[in-house]
């Protein structure tokens, strides 16, 4: 039983009013219904961009379609990583930014010079995108244990980085700003609900219960 | 919904300040405000209540929403005595009303009887401070019992040949299984072995006017907004707050026990969040803060009189550091578990928890089916280590892996290592300019060799229960602990311990201790338990010795 598909913030603002958890209990599929109906009416699937200019949410949304590409199901483009990226560069990951612009910058020169007819990454073919993607991913590698070879930035800083902020911003709970409608979840086959019922999947659908063996409550 | 809350002045000299909000600070708070004391409660961090608690990891993890904060707080760490401690995130406590109850897994294990008297039984071990406890299993029974009922657990009594007696049956049966709890058991049958349901502070069936746990399956990590995990938030605290003798008062940062010319404490200092200093005064102080703040605080407290640090004659605060050795194998199954639903772990088996000395290894330890994974976190680390890094390998890894995994954590015992501890950083300082927590930590090699075993056996389980892949990340030094254990140690002997039974200090007699440091050995893991089930005898102790006026006078 996954009938319940709320936003988390909504419901807990509705159950900061609660007067008790056994009211919750009680009225939880009616507040949880309430719940995703505000969700859905509040939500917006363009924040604007506080950090990044367009050029660079651009090239950044490129990158991240290339650690998670979309296909039959969604990837780092549908679930708003980009836009996850950005607030998080402006608050909690602010730090990470000085990564951001030199890598930026480094993914632009290792286009130059392997595709120098190319304008920008977010430009070039999808072909050339993974090659120069697979460059950036394995200098990072490299780097790890000898001198770097591509262009100063091209670093494990910015790869590493951006693989871990995608990451989040595409399987982050939606209230912490990416994995926009869940379709993050959803193409890793996680259930959106926020409460469940046994049986959970394959192998607990027919269990008996709890038996014991003969002879298991002998002492050893 | 609000609740009653008194009020004391900093002038006011309640019965007791206890440092320390979380499983053992919680309990101590109810039973000595419920036995008729003035308590006043100083915790480090916030108050948050269950209608704050996310599964944004953004807040829980990048922005430590429930544990304590490395920028203000910082923490060195080094592999032995000779090196400079560096800047590391080395140890994760809780630091938020309620403390590491409120973010922690919730697996309740029960020590066992060896586990007091191990030393007795197995003599020393080279390289370890090994020693036996001053009580014993019995002594803490209905300790354990009490928390059981009192918290809430779930779980099935006598489902495990090797638990030790008990002399009630749980509250409330066990939590659902879950597909890696079946796949476990029946595995652990087919070896032989004696898998059981996992006693749980997660609460199976509405109890106390908290409701039942939902399976959203974020408990490792996060609190819990419907109250459904045993925290002491949603257990003990309200109950200490309703008796309208308890004051919790958050964001106090303690960093200093105040002693009289007669070497009595007097109460607590601690700055508030605006960085006033206060002195709380108390008959009596209690140390609650965990085992890496509690030594911390006594050596910050050092003074002409207690110059080692307060409470340190034997030089054994911070000594004997404990984290519990862990170990991981992992398994890929052809069907979809969906293991993210319901609370991480459904079956556990204890097999391991005496091994044979035969096997010339020393201890023991239980392993559990599990799958303690956010989203998030499996992305970045739960998948086999020959996956590609990203894209469509990497997108498709993750769609088949995430509902068809699970792992089997071992967890086991660790020696008590002298030079194993908690420091002050000589260089390092906090946002207060006070020195900064060092962990010095190397494991003992017994502890290693016997997590490799351990390990071995899971995967042999994992085998045995058809996993399609399977590996186990190879077992390693430890840098990282969340079980802090054994720093201020219980004993009989001044020389060689902090604590007596009653959970006294030798050196100051309106001092008390009680969190994981007060533990002598390790048990197998799980401490939190163990950790609750003193701090009730512990009250009891404290309110006989306070009623026969052996504390004031």
């Amino acid at each position: 039983m996954n009938s319940f598909h709320p936003a988390r913030r909504d419901f807990l603002q509705l159950l900061g009013g609660a007067a008790s958890a056994a009211w919750l209990t009680a009225n939880w599929p009616a507040l949880v219904s309430a719940a995703e109906h505000a969700h859905q009416a509040a939500k917006s699937d363009h924040p604007a961009l506080e950090v990044f200019t367009a050029d660079q949410a651009r090239e950044i949304e490129a990158l991240t379609a290339c650690i998670i590409p979309s296909g039959e199901t969604a990837g780092a483009r549908e679930a708003g990583v980009v836009y996850f990226i950005d607030r998080a560069l402006k608050t909690f990951f602010s730090e990470a930014l000085p990564v951001y612009q030199r890598g930026l910058e480094a993914t632009q020169k290792t286009t130059n010079e392997l595709f120098p007819g190319v304008a920008s990454f977010s430009a070039a073919t999808e072909e050339h995108k993974l090659k120069i993607f697979t460059h950036i991913a394995d200098e990072s590698e490299r780097q790890k244990d000898g001198p770097r070879r591509l262009a100063p930035g091209a670093s494990e800083d910015f790869f590493q980085t951006l693989r871990v902020h995608t990451i989040f911003g595409f399987l982050v709970d939606p209230e912490g700003g990416g994995n926009r409608d869940f379709v993050g979840w959803k193409a890793i086959g996680r259930d959106p609900s926020h409460s469940f019922s046994s049986p959970f999947g394959f192998y607990d659908k027919n269990y008996p219960g709890w038996q014991p063996v003969s002879g298991e409550t002998e002492k050893k | 919904m609000s609740r009653p809350m008194v009020t004391y002045k900093t002038s006011d000299e309640v019965d007791f300040v206890i440092i320390g909000s979380g499983a053992a600070g919680g309990v101590l708070a109810k039973e000595l405000s419920t036995n008729g004391f003035r308590v006043v409660v100083l915790e480090q961090g916030e108050y948050l209540r269950e209608k704050d608690f996310t599964h944004d990891e953004t807040k829980v993890f990048v922005q430590s929403l429930l544990t304590n904060k490395v920028n203000t707080h910082p923490i060195t760490f080094r592999k032995t005595p000779d090196e400079t401690a560096r800047k590391q995130q080395a140890v994760l406590y809780g630091s938020c009303v309620g403390g590491s109850s409120v973010h922690f897994t919730a697996n309740f294990w029960r020590f066992h009887e060896i586990d007091f008297k191990e030393h007795s039984k197995v003599g020393d071990i080279p390289g370890a401070n090994f020693a036996d406890w001053p009580i014993s299993y019995a002594d803490l029974e209905p300790y354990y019992t009490k928390v059981e009922w009192e918290i809430g657990v779930s779980g099935l009594a006598g489902s495990s040949p090797f638990d030790p007696p008990r002399s009630k049956p749980y509250p409330m049966p066990p939590l659902p299984v879950k597909g890696n709890g079946v796949v476990f058991e029946r595995a652990c049958r087919k070896l032989g072995y004696h898998p059981y349901p996992a006693p749980m502070a997660i609460l199976s069936q509405p109890r106390a006017g908290r409701a039942a746990c939902m399976n959203c399956g974020f408990c490792l990590g996060f609190g819990c907004e419907v109250a459904a995990k045993s925290t002491s938030l949603s257990s003990v605290i309200p109950m200490a707050e309703k008796t309208g003798r308890c004051e919790i008062r958050p964001n106090c940062y303690v960093h200093r026990i105040e002693t009289d010319k007669n070497g009595r404490a007097i109460g607590a200092v601690y700055f508030d969040a605006q960085r006033n200093s206060h002195l709380q005064k108390a008959k009596a102080v209690i140390l609650a803060a965990n085992g890496a703040e509690t030594p911390r605080l006594l050596l910050l407290s050092a003074n002409n009189q207690f110059p080692a640090g307060l409470a340190n004659s034997s030089g054994y605060v911070g000594k004997n550091l404990m984290p519990n050795s862990s170990a991981l194998a992992y398994g890929i199954f052809d069907e979809q578990l969906n293991d993210y639903k319901g609370p991480a772990v459904s079956r556990i088996m204890h097999d391991f928890y005496e091994l044979d000395p035969k096997l010339g290894l020393y201890g023991g330890g239980g392993l559990d089916a599990r799958f303690d994974f956010t989203p998030i976190s499996f992305a970045l680390s739960g998948m086999p280590p020959d996956t590609p890094k990203w894209g469509a390998g990497f997108k498709q890894a993750l769609a088949h892996n995430f509902t068809r995994t699970f792992q089997i954590f071992c967890h086991g015992t660790s020696l008590p290592v002298e030079s194993n501890s908690f420091s002050l950083d000589p260089d390092v300082k906090d946002a207060w300019g006070l020195p900064a927590l060092r962990m010095t930590f190397r494991d003992h090699p017994n502890d290693l060799k016997m997590m490799e075993w351990m390990q071995a056996r899971a995967l042999e389980i994992l085998d045995a229960a058809g996993a399609k892949t399977k590996w186990g990340p190879p077992v390693q030094e430890q840098q990282f602990a969340v079980h802090l254990l054994g720093t201020c140690r219980m004993g009989s002997d001044p020389k060689t311990s902090v604590i007596n039974a009653d959970h006294r200090t030798h050196d100051v007699k309106n001092l008390f201790l009680c969190d994981g440091s007060s533990l002598v050995t390790s048990g197998r893991g799980q401490p939190t338990m163990t950790i609750q089930a003193l701090a009730y005898r512990a009250a009891d102790r404290i309110t006989a010795l306070a009623k026969r006026g052996e504390i004031s006078a």
